[in-house]
């Protein structure tokens, strides 16, 4: 094949400390066409894009830009080079004009003597005529924020255009948008791709990967797995490279430790949010472990903060130990024997400043409190305990939380759950960014809780370890249960299905919408 | 000796504001003997006392990175509410000419009084940060003009004068005839708070806050309950600040306590009180009070205009703070 291609990435690797995040990857785009990337969370789609834009050097390899070797330095480099990127976190600037927005960086300017000054009018003109390119009709004065999120994103590829981009990005492009956003989208790339422009279309979607894309290539766990032009492959074909590998030997020996007894029943759960979390029931049993599967943007982590008192419900029911519960804050949900290890161990898990006793025992002080004095000694003994018991390598319990390393910092956490002893423990990717080693002490952790007769709720989004460590395995997908598998009969095929499985979400929203109606 | 090198670079980065300082002291002591005599020693802790019970309560707000701007307004209303409610009973210009003489014990219930009152505004600045989510700078700038109001039209701008004398005494009593009062009740303060701090939930649900505030509502800390506790807590000393100042000047206007928030906030910080919230101690309180009351002094004795004074605590403000956001990075 000596075809000519706009894009072409080969043997691309790039390491961090301990991780090869991408090992000889090859991405080749051809001229006015839509390439997918797919791949499972973590395959490194993002750290490919990344090291494009020269976010991250690259170890090995090289870019070719219409046959030519180039090297990119930054992603202001990038875009001189013809390379744009529209973000799946868009970040505009809400309260200036859509003009404004679109010109940040490179406004047009005119000079009074030694006075830079910002031409408005050459600005709106030109945006008004980019805007009309890909079909939009807003006014450029306008504020970028009385837009919907799928028009800003509009307003993103009109910017990319008009800064003459060869190939343009698009990172999940339509995680957030109505399906009459994505048609008006999908209008936008059509009529790109007529002008030649090519564009790399990162989405988990495969009805929309049918629609939209010319080419795909598949990633999986860093490494390149193939390309294919997307008539010549079936989607079983594209779930079963994105998934094929095998299981390897990090979790502990499990066994069965669910008994008959309902801790948690959840029952038609709806979020305040229509694009998040809708009609969501499931049961926890009382020593299970139930891991709770999906695809990032599957609202899995919302459903359980809304479980966890951590945001607001529209509807639906929360039954604690049999007993019909209101949870308003997490302080109900503690108080209702419900723990949580949030996802964000830095957002809204550690105190950083604080020591390791501290972190430990926050919780629990209530439990130590004798006439509004804290136990002393008691908090440092379930804190001693705690450091032994979970072997947090640390000098003394008075260091600071965040001198020590993350896998270190998560046991900590687990450590402040453990004192305040709930029932139910919810752990959301509780081995994110943890060294193996500290893995599989805390999937033993785990199996000592269950055994001790505790429930627990694990997010994951890595199926190797939803399939090693959950007896039971839910998988959402939209905001929606799509799916329930045994962990005798999960298979990572089965679990992706479940994952992708927009298309039923679809025909049921549109049904809700026209009860509605 | 590349190590200890670098402990003392981190020692003057830690405590370079009060290194300063001392040598400051030094070279004043030297310069004029009067400066350490024990008068003048004295004369600074009774200064520093007031103080450093106001820059206790700004401590808690600092600490769950908020801050209070309505100190000083808190301490001038106290100050003139105490001076209306306690004067001689022959004085001619009374605020109220026909309150009854009600004993020795209607200095405390004053004293009550007046921390009642004030923690009425400090309940509503804590309502105002926790509830309403109004940055506390904001918030608490807004109570300041408040404050400041509210005591304008109650004194309507007269200064008061002509104190009980058991008022006054309460400044210038000493017990057993060596210990004056003013320190006891400072030093009882400075207790209370530390063992609040180190030795109750509350204490540790203010660090939690201030060390990240969603990770405490995720461990089940009442946020808006501690903040709210804390903004009254401060009031409260704020009010009994501005009693003991009222005592000790014998008499007290509406520019009274006038910028103290300032001062607090700055001696919190040169304290180790860090601006980025979860860390400080009521032993760093007291050092930063003590720090920036010597300065003060150091400057007139050393013969400084007093124009010059507000340049240089301006300065020692900002270098302080640079000195702590220094510390916070070099962490990372």
């Amino acid at each position: 094949m000596a075809e000519n291609y706009r894009l072409e990435m080969v043997g691309i690797s790039k390491s961090f400390p301990g991780v090869k995040a991408l090992d000889k990857i090859n991405l080749k785009v051809r001229p006015g066409t839509v390439h997918a990337l797919m791949g499972e969370n973590g395959a490194g789609k993002s750290t490919l894009m990344k090291c494009l834009f020269g976010i991250y050097k690259m170890d090995e390899g090289e870019v070719l830009i219409d046959g030519a070797k180039v090297s990119i330095a930054n992603p202001d480099d990038a875009l001189h080079k013809g390379l744009a990127m529209v973000h799946q976190e868009l970040q505009p600037v809400p309260a200036r004009s859509i003009a404004e927005n679109m010109y940040l960086g490179r406004f047009p300017i005119y000079k009074i003597g030694p006075l830079k000054v910002i031409d408005h009018k050459t600005m709106n003109a030109e945006a008004e005529k980019w805007l009309k390119d890909v079909k939009m009709t807003f006014n450029p004065k306008a504020k970028l924020g009385t837009l919907s999120i799928g028009q800003m994103q509009s307003v993103e590829i009109a910017k990319a255009v008009s800064q003459n981009a060869k190939l343009v990005i698009l990172d999940e492009p339509t995680s957030s948008l109505t399906d009459n956003e994505v048609e008006a989208l999908f209008r936008i790339i059509r009529d790109l791709k007529s002008r030649g422009v090519s564009m790399i279309y990162i989405s988990h979607k495969m009805a929309e990967i049918r629609q939209i894309a010319d080419d795909i290539t598949i990633m999986r766990d860093g490494t390149y797995v193939g390309s294919w032009e997307v008539a010549d492959i079936s989607d079983e074909e594209i779930v079963k490279q994105m998934v094929g590998r095998e299981l390897g030997n990090v979790y502990p020996p499990k066994d069965d430790y669910r008994t008959e007894e309902t801790v948690l029943k959840v029952s038609h759960l709806s979020s305040i949010h229509e694009r998040s979390f809708q009609d969501c029931s499931f049961e926890l049993k009382k020593g299970e472990i139930l891991g709770f599967g999906g695809l990032v943007g599957a609202q899995r982590t919302e459903l359980m903060e809304a479980i966890f008192g951590m945001r607001n419900i529209s509807g639906g029911e929360v039954e604690v130990l049999g007993k019909k519960v209101e949870i308003k804050c997490p302080k109900d949900a503690i108080g209702d024997s419900v723990g949580m290890i949030t996802e964000d161990r830095r957002g809204n898990g550690i105190f950083g400043c604080l020591s390791i006793s501290d972190n430990t025992a926050i919780a629990s002080y209530r439990n130590y409190t004798t006439a509004g004095v804290i136990q002393k000694k008691r908090v440092a003994s379930v804190v001693k305990d705690s450091i032994a018991k979970l072997s947090i390598k640390t000098p003394n319990d008075r260091t600071q939380i965040q001198s020590l390393s993350g896998g270190n910092q998560q046991k900590v956490i687990i450590a402040r759950w453990l004192a305040s002893n709930p029932e139910i423990l919810i752990m959301d990717e509780p081995t994110r960014g943890i060294d193996v080693g500290a893995k599989y002490e805390i999937y033993q952790i785990m199996i000592d809780l269950v055994k001790q007769g505790k429930s627990i709720i694990m997010i994951s989004s890595e199926m190797p370890e939803l399939i090693g460590m959950s007896n039971r395995i839910i998988v959402m997908c939209g905001g929606r249960i799509t799916g329930e598998v045994e962990d005798s009969e999960a298979t990572q095929e089965k679990i992706m299905a479940y994952a992708t499985k927009f298309d039923i979400n679809k025909t049921e929203n549109n049904s809700k919408q026209e009860v509605k109606s | 000796m590349t190590a200890k090198k670098i402990n003392m670079k981190d020692f003057l980065i830690n405590n370079g504001i009060i290194v300063v300082l001392v040598l400051l002291a030094i070279f004043t002591a030297i310069k004029q003997p009067s400066f350490a005599t024990p008068d003048n020693l004295k004369n600074i802790a009774l200064n520093v006392a007031p103080r450093f019970i106001i820059a206790c309560g700004v401590s808690g707000c600092l600490i769950t990175r908020g801050t209070d701007l309505s100190a000083g307004r808190i301490v001038g209303l106290s100050a003139c509410l105490a001076g209306t409610l306690l004067q001689k009973p022959g004085y001619s210009g009374k605020f109220f000419p026909n309150l009854p003489d009600f004993g020795i014990w209607w200095v405390f219930v004053v004293l009550l009084i007046c921390i009642l009152v004030a923690c009425l505004f400090g309940l509503i600045n804590g309502l105002v940060v926790s509830y309403l989510q109004v940055p506390a700078f904001i918030g608490t700038l807004g109570m300041q003009l408040i404050v400041y109001g509210a005591c304008l039209v109650y004194t309507n701008a007269t200064p008061i004068g002509g104190y009980r004398p058991a008022y006054t005494e309460v400044a210038k009593g000493r017990l057993f005839g060596f210990m004056p009062y003013l320190f006891l009740i400072a030093l009882a303060v400075g207790l209370v708070i530390w063992f609040v701090y180190n030795k109750t939930p509350h204490g540790k649900y203010m660090y939690a806050i201030g060390g990240n505030e969603q990770a405490a509502e995720v461990s089940g800390v009442n946020t808006k309950k501690t903040k709210i506790i804390i903004y009254v807590t401060a009031a409260a000393l704020y009010a009994l600040g501005g009693f003991l100042v009222g005592a000790k000047s014998g008499g007290s206007s509406v520019n009274m306590g006038m910028g103290w928030e300032l001062e607090a906030i700055a001696a919190c910080t040169i304290g180790g009180v860090s601006v980025n919230g979860g860390i400080g101690k009521v032993s760093g309180v007291l050092i930063g009070v003590l720090v920036f009351e010597i300065l003060k002094t150091c400057l007139q004795y050393l013969g400084v205009n007093t124009n010059y004074q507000y340049i240089a605590q301006g300065i020692v403000i900002v270098v302080a703070i640079a000195l702590d956001i220094r510390k916070y990075i070099a962490k990372k």
